[in-house]
Parts: C-alpha cells; sequence; structure tokens
C-alpha cells in the first residue's frame, strides 16, 4: 500500500496555499509537480557536476556525459527499449512527433497517400502532420470515437489501405481519459507493413510501457507530464528506422566528420542531438523516472484506478453533472460539464477553492467536435491525490452550482 | 467567496441566465465574428448603424457567463450612442477590466458596464469580458456590409 503522507511531502509544492486553501492540484494531465529528488538532481547538477558533454576531457565534462547518458539508460529500461542507443533526446512529445514527420515521413511521403489518426488525438499528433500531408499532397484519414470516448476499432481494417504510410495513435487520451489498445492497431498495421507510432505523454506516468512488447516503430512522451523538468521528452524509434532516417537538425555533436563538400553524420541516436542538449533536463527526467519505478509504476497504476473509480462515483452524485469519456480502460482523467454553467467560471470558481483544474478543450478539438461541446472541465489524477481531496473537489462543484446554478 | 461575489455579481448572473438583444439582426450595416480559442468562447455580432449612430445592435453565439453577460450589457448600453463615444467606452471598458485606474466621472459614465470593475482581479477572465467589445471594433472597423437579409 502507498505511505501517502511520504509521498506527499515528497512534493514541496503540495504545501503551497492558494488563496488561502490547501493546493488540490488535479491538472496533472497538463503537467505533473515535481518530487524534491528531481530538484536535487537539477541543482546537484548545476552546484557540482556540470560542464558541456561528449567534447571535453576534462573531468566535469566527463561526469556530466556520464550523468546524461546514464539518464539515457534510464529512460531506455523506463520503457524496455531494447537498446539504450533507440533512445533520442528532444524537447518533448511535440518535437518527436515533429522528427519523426520530417526525417521519417516526409522522405517517403508521396501525392496520395494517407496517414491515419484517430479523432481523440491532441493537437499535437494531428497538425504535423497535417502540415507535412499538405506539403506532400498527401491526406489524413480519420479513426472515429464512438460516444463512449473508445476508438471504433471496426473502421480500422477498411482506414488501413495502401496508401498509408504511418498510423499515429494516442496511448491514452489526455482529454477523456480512454486507454486505447494499441497492440491491437500496432498488429493489424504491421500485417499491411505500416509503421505506428504511440503517443504516450499521457500514458507514461499511468501505465508500465514496454515498447519491445507492444512493437511499435515509435514511442514518444514528454519529460513535465512524468514528474521530470519541462523542455526535455524522447522519441524512442526503432534501431533499423533510425539508421535510415535523415538527421533532422543540423549542427554540432550529431557529426563525425564535417568539410564543406561532404559531412558524416554521427551514429544514433547522435545523428538527431544537434548542438548542446537539455543536459539538465535529461538528468531531471532520469531522476523522475527513478522516482516512479520506486514508487512503482503496476502499484501507481492500481491506486490512481482505484482514486479514478472513487471519484467517478462521488462526481456521478452530482446533479447535473456528465462525465464525457466513459471507457471501459482509463487512466485517471475525468472531463465532465455541468449542465448550464461554463467550464471556465467553473475554473475560475474552484480556483478559488485551492482547486487547480484544466477547462478548455484540452488541445482535443475535434474531441470537443464529437461531443458538440466547447469545452470541458478536467480533473486528472496523480498518486499524490488523495479521496480526501476528491471529497474536497466534489463540495467545491457544488459552490460552483450554487453560486451560478 | 467575497472576490468571486465581486466578479459574479447579480448583474452579471441575470445576465448570464437571460441575454438581452440575444439574436440575429437581419438588418445590419456591420457584422464581425469573435472567438476565444483558449476557452472556446464564440460570439457573432450585428450592428445597425445610421448616421453615425448604433440604432439596433445583437449578438448570438456561447460562452461563459463572463463573456456572455458583457455581450449582453455591451449591447444593451450601446444602443443610442454615436460611433464616436462607442470608441470612447471601449478605451474606458478596456481601461476597467485590465485595471488602468479611471476617474469616477468616467466610472459614472459607464452605467452598467462599472459592474465588470471586478474582472481586474481575475487576470484570465479579461478576454471574456473584451470579448464583445474586440468583436465590436472588428465590426465596426471592417467595410461597411451593404444590409443583409439572410445569413
Amino acid at each position: 500500500m502507498f505511505d501517502l503522507k511520504k509521498i506527499r511531502s515528497d512534493f514541496p509544492i503540495l504545501d503551497v496555499d492558494i488563496h488561502g486553501k490547501p493546493l488540490i492540484y488535479v491538472d496533472n494531465a497538463a503537467s505533473t509537480q515535481k518530487p524534491q529528488s528531481v530538484i536535487d538532481s537539477i541543482s546537484g547538477l548545476y552546484s557540482e557536476s556540470y560542464a558541456n558533454i561528449h567534447r571535453g576531457v576534462h573531468h566535469l565534462s566527463q561526469k556530466s556525459t556520464a550523468l546524461y547518458e546514464g539518464a539515457r539508460k534510464t529512460v531506455g529500461n523506463f520503457i524496455n527499449a531494447g537498446d539504450s542507443k533507440e533512445i533520442v533526446f528532444v524537447r518533448g512529445a511535440t518535437e518527436g512527433i515533429n522528427l519523426v514527420a520530417s526525417s521519417f515521413l516526409e522522405p517517403i511521403l508521396e501525392q496520395g497517400d494517407e496517414i491515419v489518426l484517430s479523432e481523440m488525438e491532441h493537437h499535437s499528433n494531428i497538425i504535423p502532420w497535417q502540415l507535412l500531408a499538405e506539403r506532400q499532397g498527401a491526406k489524413l484519414s480519420i479513426l472515429p470515437i464512438l460516444d463512449s470516448g473508445e476508438l471504433d476499432l471496426s473502421k480500422l481494417d477498411s482506414l488501413l489501405g495502401p496508401k498509408v504510410k504511418l498510423v499515429a495513435i494516442t496511448h491514452m487520451s489526455n482529454a477523456l481519459g480512454t486507454i486505447n489498445d494499441v497492440g491491437e492497431v500496432i498488429e493489424k498495421a504491421h500485417a499491411r507493413d505500416i509503421p505506428v507510432l504511440i503517443d504516450g505523454a499521457q500514458s507514461i506516468a499511468h501505465i508500465p510501457i514496454d515498447v519491445q512488447a507492444l512493437d511499435c516503430d515509435f514511442f514518444v512522451f514528454s519529460g513535465h507530464k512524468v514528474y521530470g523538468p519541462t523542455g526535455i521528452g524522447v522519441l524512442h524509434a526503432k534501431a533499423q528506422h533510425l539508421q535510415s532516417m535523415r538527421p533532422y537538425q543540423g549542427g554540432g555533436d550529431m557529426i563525425v566528420s564535417v568539410s564543406f563538400e561532404k559531412t558524416e553524420y554521427n551514429e544514433i541516436p547522435y545523428k538527431f542531438e544537434a548542438g548542446t542538449p537539455n543536459i539538465a533536463g535529461a538528468i531531471g527526467l532520469a531522476a523522475a523516472l527513478d522516482y516512479v519505478s520506486e514508487l512503482g509504476i503496476v502499484e501507481i497504476d492500481h491506486y490512481e484506478r482505484d482514486l479514478l473509480a472513487y471519484a467517478t462515483e462521488q462526481f456521478n452524485r452530482i446533479d447535473g453533472l456528465e462525465i464525457i469519456g466513459q471507457a471501459k480502460n482509463k487512466g485517471s482523467v475525468i472531463s465532465f460539464t455541468l449542465a448550464g454553467i461554463h467550464p471556465h467560471d467553473v475554473g475560475t470558481i474552484m480556483d478559488m477553492d485551492g482547486v487547480a483544474v484544466r477547462t478548455g478543450h484540452h488541445c482535443s478539438q475535434p474531441v470537443m467536435d464529437h461531443y458538440k461541446i466547447p469545452a470541458t472541465t478536467r480533473v486528472s489524477l496523480s498518486f499524490y491525490n488523495t479521496e480526501a481531496e476528491i471529497d474536497q473537489i466534489v463540495i467545491s462543484i457544488e459552490n460552483v452550482k450554487e453560486l451560478l446554478g | 467567496m467575497s472576490d468571486l461575489r465581486e466578479l459574479y455579481q447579480e448583474v452579471i448572473l441575470d445576465h448570464n441566465k437571460n441575454p438581452r438583444n440575444f439574436g440575429k439582426l437581419e438588418n445590419h450595416s456591420h457584422h464581425a465574428n469573435g472567438h476565444n480559442p483558449l476557452c472556446g468562447d464564440k460570439l457573432e455580432l450585428f450592428i445597425e448603424v445610421v448616421d453615425d449612430v448604433i440604432k439596433d445592435i445583437a449578438f448570438t453565439g456561447s460562452g461563459c457567463a463572463i463573456s456572455t453577460s458583457s455581450a449582453s450589457i455591451m449591447t444593451q448600453f450601446l444602443k443610442g450612442k454615436t460611433l464616436s463615444d462607442t470608441r470612447h467606452f471601449f478605451n474606458d471598458f478596456h481601461d476597467l477590466v485590465t485595471g488602468i485606474p479611471i476617474s469616477e466621472e468616467q466610472i459614472d459614465d459607464m452605467g452598467k458596464l462599472a459592474v465588470f470593475a471586478g474582472v481586474q482581479e481575475f487576470p484570465a477572465r479579461v478576454k471574456c469580458a473584451s470579448l464583445s467589445w474586440h468583436t465590436l471594433m472588428n465590426a465596426l472597423d471592417s467595410e461597411i456590409e451593404t444590409a443583409q437579409t439572410e445569413d
């Protein structure tokens, strides 16, 4: 069982008061808070071990390089990558997707080709493909969702035609909480030799990830959504893809030799890490993944599912509240509407009670369009949230109704 | 709760529940759409200007309590005002909701618009309160359209 008191004491921000009330932070799908160990790893690096990496023969450069490359191994282990050279550090899931669009798909995407996405994608897993499709004269094919918030997988076979060059799909919806059966999508796509990118921005913090078992071609996630710093993220790609892909950005560190006639690129993953990378970010991310591993991602998953079940039960008792997204397999996200009350008003009033929720379209306008709503209020839970906090949130929602109902 | 009552005054709640001048104007000389992508507020504004005076004004759309009531109170307030007065009130309203000091005389002149003074304590909501006003300015600054009889 979780030692909640200990866990909460690991996160200094959870002691902060907001408008004179104890903070109840339930905007974890937007970004997670940081444990002291992550904060310490970054300040420790800068106060004791910092220098540029992969360059100097001096002591600190070697120390920083070892920490940075150690972070790559930690990431590789966390998602069970076959080899840590398949781990490319990027700014976040968004950059990971853009990298795949530019370096993998663009050279092979021709006019009339198709990219399959789902209706529940975050804008970051739509726009890079849309931009590319517009440039190349290709088109997007959309796997629809059911009203339950689940993918309509019965439509998948008909979408996977001969023109499809990639399937890009989210592992867990940030707007609905749905955890998708990406294994089935990958299997069906691979049966037709179509590569698959999995957007793991949400799933990474909530469920065990095994990229070898999934057999996905690409997996992306952001550090800040898994208790790490902002500005660091990961692209995992099968080595065979990284080998054949063209570089993303040019610069230092991604080359073996340079002359004005010809440049020989560095081996993977360095070929994709031009310039001095986010050294502290990678090291902070590794500290975050160590923290999560110490708690145990399986235990986290169990705890959060219990908490979600409790919250769902309490929320369903609130008159006029409708939960958007009722998938059978759901991560700890509750998106809801309140009859006659706009989410933006809900968010402001709950904030005055110290409750941090997200309101809006959650960068998933196609999802909002599906349900014909402009926005929702979203409570997204972490392992540091408690049933007592859920009870306070319910009181806060009742306050909203009292003021605006 | 006291700050919230400042923001969500009774007048605002009333106009949110029963927005005035809600609907389309068939005979309008000016028209614009407003959109606040952050919260999904959408507003469509219709204005009939005759001899530099706002003869009629109406809006449709969906939004939060602040943006809906702001549009409602704005349309009620501006009916019969000249275009130069309207631009003047746009500036005063902008100052009011962003917390730029304005004189008591200006506040008196603003009538019911003054209920939005509480918005300045909620920076995230300034855009909600000012959406209808920015849409108004876009409508007035656009080329004068011929009166439309249908959408």
